[in-house]
């Protein structure tokens, strides 16, 4: 018999009208995967790469080594931030949908990735997110009006007019400008984290990108980057298995688990329930003890489901079972918080559904201020000018001159 | 004052803000230990230590991606890329990244980054290590584009980038590096000490960007160049015998179109020579903005002078490069009666 190469195609567990199909995911049962030492070398941490840490168990106890032991107020907190991104999104989308937003992108289901890893940090850790981790700007207390403010880009828009919606940022929070470029966040991060380092500052960087995005150069340069040079800098992929379309497969987790990049660097990699608050919430703190105490960086891949479209641009039942999210084995991080809160005593059906409308009537307030600001169709306007400053930091003679043009062009 | 070749210049600027500014840093392939492979940063990491003077990684994405990093931390990094064209794994970094990061905050995050690189031919680099990129930068809204064409005009620029606020590429021709080339490779070469731009004070000093310099005042016409064609375009117009003005750009982003023009209107000639390729080459923004403003005072069309638009090839690299004779046919040609 003749041996011949064969062009292997990565195959999508599951189409539209087929049914949904996760037994390639890896699963291990909470509290099965060992907690190193934060200051463990990387060659000792074992199958962090490929096992998944879990803390909430089926019946919503916390349980193992990676349990952190938050107490039931910063649980509740968790869960009102988690609950708030969601009110959020789904106002938004609405608005968008009523043709009060160009484009918007939605977070639901990866809540917890972006929630309980802001909670488990410092204020003064510097977060390179995104576009989909508006849980980060929630907790790092943006407030709400400034968010649609951006989204609408109205007077009061952080970005003077100048980005697609949900490409936020704030000095004082430290949430670094969004691009929308992928990836480009990443090498960033590093630089950053190398000049704590080179400071001799102790705070560190944390950046977030989507498992499809890691297969641009620049996730690799910053792999290495971190690695050679140990900086101090949490580097988060959340593996929500579809880059729109493409199944995680196509960019390279079926041969091996994201997380597993890291150790060919030399940088740990950790596998984690990307939907489990308590999980999160504690390799967070892992990586961020073994930052903040020399040892430099790690790779956490966040396992998790993209539960929406892509963006309001994007229609997921062209490309994947209606039904995918609901046969999701790792469930949703809002319901198993709440439960484990409940289970807990120290939550209740009554307090959740005040919180709710509570949070209903936050983000209703938010939007009836933010449309005052202007929105695309009325309202006040953004001046026109700010379009030619902060291309430089002084505007320079040639824009000068196309301001005045467009000025002159206006009056005709 | 001292005698300096553009190395010697480069390699005191950056030693006198590593001295001067702690948040400066210097980072790049083989720019440590070593020195560089132009020998840019020799003795710089000896002096400031290596956590100021980093030899990276072969990953320009990631040295210019780091550098930006740094810099939103409140550093300012210079970084190097070995050659001009080794720039396009980084080109995303610098255009989406560099350029914007100011633009797309409203103002609220500025990186301050210098980014170097030799260019340029005349060494027998071959397609790879002599192109001149400048217009892919000059292109792109938010960086300053700057090439100088002497030793002091090298160390003034490269310290205003390393104190300004925006983005900066400097780009070193490389053929300069040890002395003012004029075009003619078959003649021995000649070291900076003979030529006044190789007086480079040894402290602090800036030269600013957008601010061209008049080398040859001259009323037959006007020749506008930037970096090495400076020099071939002077020794061209010494062998016609033509009394040309000749302005050397220093930067082409910002544009001194202020000078010129006052003396494009004063010669009502005038020719542009730049070592990159001509099609769309920076040579055509130089002509419409000449065209725009003096078009009553010409008395002969713009004649451009520039590299042919192929690779630069290896074997025929005097060929390829617009010397002496390419220039001294524009001459005559813009010269011609009408």
């Amino acid at each position: 018999m003749v041996m011949r190469s064969r062009l292997h195609v990565p195959r999508t567990p599951a189409r539209p009208g087929e049914a949904p199909d996760f037994s390639y995911l890896q699963l291990s049962p909470a509290g099965a995967i060992a907690r190193p030492d934060p200051a463990a070398p990387c060659s000792q941490l074992g199958t962090l790469p490929s096992g998944l840490v879990r803390v909430l168990d089926d019946e919503h106890r916390a349980v193992g080594p990676w349990n952190p032991h938050l107490d039931p107020h910063e649980l509740q907190l968790g869960l009102r931030h988690m609950l708030l991104t969601r009110t959020f999104d789904d106002r938004m989308v609405r608005m968008q949908r009523a043709g009060r937003l160009s484009f918007y992108m939605k977070s639901t289901g990866e809540e917890a990735v972006s929630v309980a890893a802001a909670m488990a940090l410092q204020p003064g850790d510097m977060l390179f997110p995104a576009y989909r981790n508006q849980g980060l700007q929630v907790v790092r207390g943006q407030p709400l009006v400034a968010l649609m403010c951006q989204l609408l880009s109205n007077t009061r828009d952080m970005c003077k007019g100048r980005q697609l919606p949900v490409m936020y940022h704030s000095v004082p929070n430290r949430l670094f400008s969004i691009s929308g470029n992928l990836t480009t966040q990443y090498p960033q991060a590093v630089g950053w984290a190398m000049a704590a380092a080179i400071k001799g500052e102790d705070h560190i960087a944390a950046t977030w990108t989507g498992e499809g995005s890691t297969a641009e150069a620049d996730f690799h340069h910053a792999l290495l980057f971190a690695s050679v040079y140990r900086a101090p800098v949490l580097l988060n992929v959340v593996n929500n298995q579809w880059a729109i379309s493409t199944f995680q497969g196509t960019a390279g987790g079926e041969a091996v688990s994201f997380a597993a990049r890291g150790p060919a660097y030399g940088i740990p990699g950790l596998r984690v329930d990307g939907n489990d608050f308590l999980a999160v919430h504690a390799a967070t703190d892992w990586a961020a003890q073994r930052a903040r105490t020399g040892h430099g960086a790690t790779l956490v891949e966040l396992v998790t489901y993209r539960a929406s479209a892509h963006s309001t641009s994007d229609d997921p039942s062209r490309y994947r079972p209606r039904d995918e999210y609901e046969r999701w084995p790792l469930g949703d991080p809002v319901e198993r918080l709440k439960q484990h809160l409940l289970a807990l005593g120290e939550w209740s059906e009554e307090r959740h559904a005040a919180l709710q409308a509570e949070l209903d009537a936050t983000v209703q307030a938010a939007w009836q201020e933010a449309v005052t600001y202007g929105t695309m169709s009325d309202g006040p306007k953004l001046d026109r000018d700010l379009m030619f400053e902060d291309v430089f930091k002084e505007v320079p003679a040639h824009l000068e001159q196309q301001r005045e043009q467009l000025r002159r062009e206006q009056e005709l | 004052m001292a005698q300096m070749n553009m190395v010697q210049a480069i390699n005191s600027g950056l030693d006198v803000m590593l001295g001067r500014d702690p948040t400066v840093v210097v980072l790049g392939e083989d720019v440590g230990y070593f020195g560089g492979v132009f020998r840019c940063t020799e003795g710089l990491q000896r002096k400031h230590g290596e956590h100021r003077v980093l030899d990276t990684p072969i990953a320009e994405g990631g040295i210019v991606g780091a550098a930006i990093g740094m810099g939103v931390n409140g550093l300012r990094p210079v970084a190097e890329l070995q050659f001009a064209d080794y720039m396009y794994p980084a080109y995303d970094q610098i255009v989406s990244e560099l350029a914007r990061l100011r633009y797309r905050s409203g103002g609220d995050f500025f990186a301050p980054v210098t980014v170097r690189m030799p260019c340029g031919g005349g060494i027998r680099g071959g397609q790879t290590h002599s192109q001149s990129p400048e217009v892919l930068f000059a292109h792109v809204c938010g960086i300053k584009v700057a090439m100088p064409s002497t030793p002091y005009d090298a160390k003034g620029l490269l310290v205003a980038a390393i104190e300004d606020d925006d983005p900066v590429i400097l780009l070193e021709p490389k053929r300069l590096y040890n002395g003012p080339f004029d075009g003619d490779p078959h003649r021995p070469a000649t070291g900076w000490q003979a030529h006044p731009g190789g007086e480079v004070p040894e402290g602090h000093y800036t030269v600013p960007f957008g601010k061209a310099q008049v080398v040859r005042s001259g009323t037959a016409l006007t020749i506008i160049a930037y970096g090495t064609m400076v020099h071939v375009a002077e020794a061209a117009a010494r062998a016609e015998g033509i009394d040309a003005e000749i302005i050397d750009l220093r930067s082409i982003v910002p544009l001194d179109v202020e000078t010129i023009c006052a003396s494009v209107k004063k010669t009502g000639r005038c020719v542009i020579a730049h070592e990159a390729t001509r099609f769309a080459g920076f040579g055509a923004e130089i002509a419409t903005t000449v065209m725009e403003h003096c078009f009553w005072q010409l008395e002969a069309p713009i004649a451009r002078v520039a590299g042919w638009d192929t690779p630069y090839p290896h074997a025929f690299e005097w060929e390829y490069f617009p010397g002496q004779a390419r220039v001294r046919a524009a001459l005559r040609q813009v010269m011609e009666p009408a």
